[in-house]
């Protein structure tokens, strides 16, 4: 059995891991709701534009005249994997479900003969995929903190992974995430990036025949599909950047408890080995007394 | 005799209100926008937006790098990707 001293020292030092992982679970809960809210900011926008754009791609006949990210390359072989992660650990299944999810869809594609490439934002993406696909990656960035990335930074890598793509690097992009639903929940989520893939169902029929387009639709068009793949990406930051902090908070609560678990499991050793060292002692007392 | 005017940014919505007139700059030329203006969408240059909440007071102007206006029946839509 451990000795006194040796419990007293190991008590306290998960005393101290708890006091840490409560101070990380109460920081994530204040990141948590200032990254909600950002995501929440951030909808109206890619709502607006969304509905923008599939109203006036409805009324342009997709040909070989239109823009590539629209139209597509008209081949799907070359299939590149833009991964979002975050940069820190700690935070749970946040970052192994998103590489999973990535890992698992490109081992389908690539059974079906097509070649993937991905191009990874966050460290924990690069780490995740280097293993097992390290001549594929592109290209990997570094978001630093996820809650403090703005739109200029998202623009950047938009207009990176847009200029690969009308160099014909690729053929179709997909976009992998955490999707925010609850506190409790988030959601591995792929995305179609490039070409856009346009819902049809809320663009207006008819009642709009009679806007007029300034400049034309195609030059509307060539200006503002770039856009939609950058505020793509930006939701997708969003998203992610609550979900790592969700995921956080969750992971950090369950430490927090496992570790209040731990400090019972100690005390009550600790207690009974002090017992047991005292009666032992007046056993000795008694022994040596009666001797007499 | 309101327009219903939102100015939209990538970060936030900036505005959701009712106005009286607002001027566009738009990329063929700014453009003013009242109530009832027949539908449009026209790209933006970086420029000014001028508010004009009430008819003949003074302008505010907001200063935009860009983007996009939509004319609708709901009103005027501006995705704007940022404030300058």
């Amino acid at each position: 059995m451990a000795s006194l001293k040796a419990l007293k020292i190991r008590i306290n030092s998960v005393k101290s891991t708890q006091k840490i992982t409560k101070a990380m679970k109460m920081v994530a809960a204040a990141k948590l709701k200032r990254a909600q809210e950002a995501a929440e900011a951030s909808r109206p926008y890619a709502e607006r534009l969304e509905k923008v754009v599939s109203s006036i791609a409805s009324k342009v006949t997709v040909g070989p005249q239109s823009p590539k990210l629209l139209a597509g390359t008209g081949k799907d072989d070359v299939h590149l994997f833009v991964v979002a992660t975050s940069d820190k650990g700690l935070a749970g299944a946040f970052n192994t479900n998103i590489v999973r999810l990535a890992r698992k869809r490109a081992d389908e594609l690539k059974g079906q003969g097509k070649t993937v490439k991905f191009y990874t934002i966050g460290k924990k993406a690069k780490d995740g995929l280097v293993r097992f696909y390290r001549n594929d990656i592109v290209e990997s960035v570094e978001p630093g903190d996820l809650g403090k990335l703005g739109y200029d930074a998202v623009k950047g890598w938009s207009d990176d992974l847009i200029a690969r793509f009308e160099g014909g690097e690729f053929d179709v992009a997909h976009l992998f995430f955490n999707k925010f639903v609850s506190v409790l929940t988030q959601e591995p989520t792929e995305l179609q990036l490039m070409p856009v893939a346009l819902s049809n169902d809320n663009a207006p029929a008819g009642a709009s025949a009679s806007v007029e387009y300034e400049p034309d639709e195609e030059e509307l068009l060539a200006d503002l599909l770039p856009r939609n793949v950058a505020v793509q990406l930006l939701r997708a930051q969003r998203e992610n950047a609550a979900s790592e902090q969700g995921s956080k908070m969750t992971a950090m609560d369950n430490a927090t408890r496992n570790a209040g678990d731990m400090i019972n499991k100690l005390t009550i050793q600790y207690n009974r080995s002090r017992q047991a060292a005292i009666t032992t002692e007046l056993i000795e007392i008694i022994a040596g007394a009666e001797a007499l | 005799m309101a327009l219903n005017f939102e100015l939209v940014t990538p970060e936030r919505l900036v505005r959701s209100e009712e106005v009286y007139m607002v001027t566009v700059p738009g990329t063929e030329g700014d453009f003013g926008v009242l109530e009832g203006h027949s539908p449009m969408v026209s790209t933006l240059r970086a420029g000014e937006v001028a508010i004009y909440k009430t008819q003949g007071a003074a302008p505010e102007t907001i200063a935009l790098d860009g983007g996009v206006a939509e004319v609708n029946e709901n009103g005027l839509t501006i995705l704007a990707e940022k404030l300058g």
